[in-house]
């Protein structure tokens, strides 16, 4: 399965993400942001990053390049797109995702472990997650403050499509586990068909025991899978 | 930033006043200001084309409110 991997100019957690699925079993293939051949991916990934310096707005920029024309057509169809902190903003910008990603409420950059609580949303990358499980995946942003209206946030909340919310090591969520301010302490929502995920933390960077969790590797296991008809 | 965003930098800003001696700022709000040069026929068309760059780029209508007010250039 091949999965295609945005970047962008500013683009940093490309090969972090290509290591991931390689270690998942799948073949990443680079996507530059200039072309707007998707060379035959199976899914797509926008990692993390700054893309074209955050300039404006983060993700404001990356929304309009050639490449995401392309990833929005593939998106559409129901191929599956995974954007990462810095990908999730431009999900949200180019309009794939609701809402948009505001400066922490701390107004300081976190780059921290965090614990996840798995949702009930329904998309491929969390195949085999249980909901009300928790995933250790950290984050590392300064823009993650997840901002919907009410009307936004509640359809969200209502329709199943909250994939993870900041929790504590027991799954408690609240104030004091959210690192940035997200309204209802979302870290990652999907689109109405499931097949968009947007997360703030990187699942990429903890794909090995030797990182401190491997609770990453799963989102990309799951489409490899998936792909290959096996259970999850 | 629209009204009903939180805006934590405008509190900042709004305490560093309080502490040098403006209790009377009661509301801080940070925005952007942009600059933009045109050559444009005239002001209509400017206003119109400036319009529609902030919807499609300058402005992100989730978060955001933008205004604007032409002037003419100097060249």
């Amino acid at each position: 399965m091949r999965f295609g991997i945005a970047v962008f100019p500013g683009t940093w957690s490309d090969r972090d993400c290509a290591h991931a699925v390689a270690l998942a079993g799948g073949e990443p293939a680079y996507l530059w942001h200039q072309d707007s051949d998707l060379r035959g991916s199976d899914c797509v990934i926008l990692p993390g990053g700054f893309a074209h310096g955050d300039y404006l707005r983060a993700g404001a920029i990356a929304r309009f390049a050639p490449l995401m024309e392309a990833v929005l057509d593939f998106a559409r169809d129901g191929g599956p797109v995974l954007g990462i902190c810095n990908g999730f903003q431009i999900l949200c910008e180019a309009g794939l995702l609701p809402g948009a990603l505001l400066r922490n409420d701390s107004l300081q950059f976190r780059c921290q472990p965090t614990k996840l609580l798995v949702e009930g949303a329904s998309t491929p990358f969390l195949a085999g997650a249980v909901p009300g499980s928790t995933l250790a995946i950290p984050i590392s942003h300064g823009e993650g403050r997840y901002y919907a209206d009410e009307e936004t946030l509640r359809e969200l909340n209502s329709s199943n499509r909250v994939a993870f919310r900041y929790c504590s090591s027991s799954g408690e969520v609240g104030p004091s586990h959210n690192p940035n301010g997200s309204l209802d302490d979302i870290a990652g929502i999907v689109n109405e068909a499931g097949n968009v995920l947007g997360m703030m933390p990187h699942p990429e960077r903890a794909c090995e025991p030797l990182l401190g969790s491997s609770d990453g590797l799963a989102l990309f296991t799951a489409l490899v899978k998936g792909a290959a008809g096996l259970p999850t | 930033m629209k009204p009903v965003v939180n805006d934590p930098q405008g509190l900042v800003v709004k305490g560093a006043l309080h502490s040098l001696g403006y209790p009377e700022v009661v509301k801080t709000r940070v925005g952007k200001y942009l600059v933009l040069e045109l050559d444009a026929e005239d002001e209509d068309v400017a206003g119109r084309r400036v319009e529609e760059m902030c919807r499609q780029l300058l402005c992100n209508g989730v978060i955001e409110d933008f205004s604007f007010t032409l002037a003419p250039g100097t060249s």
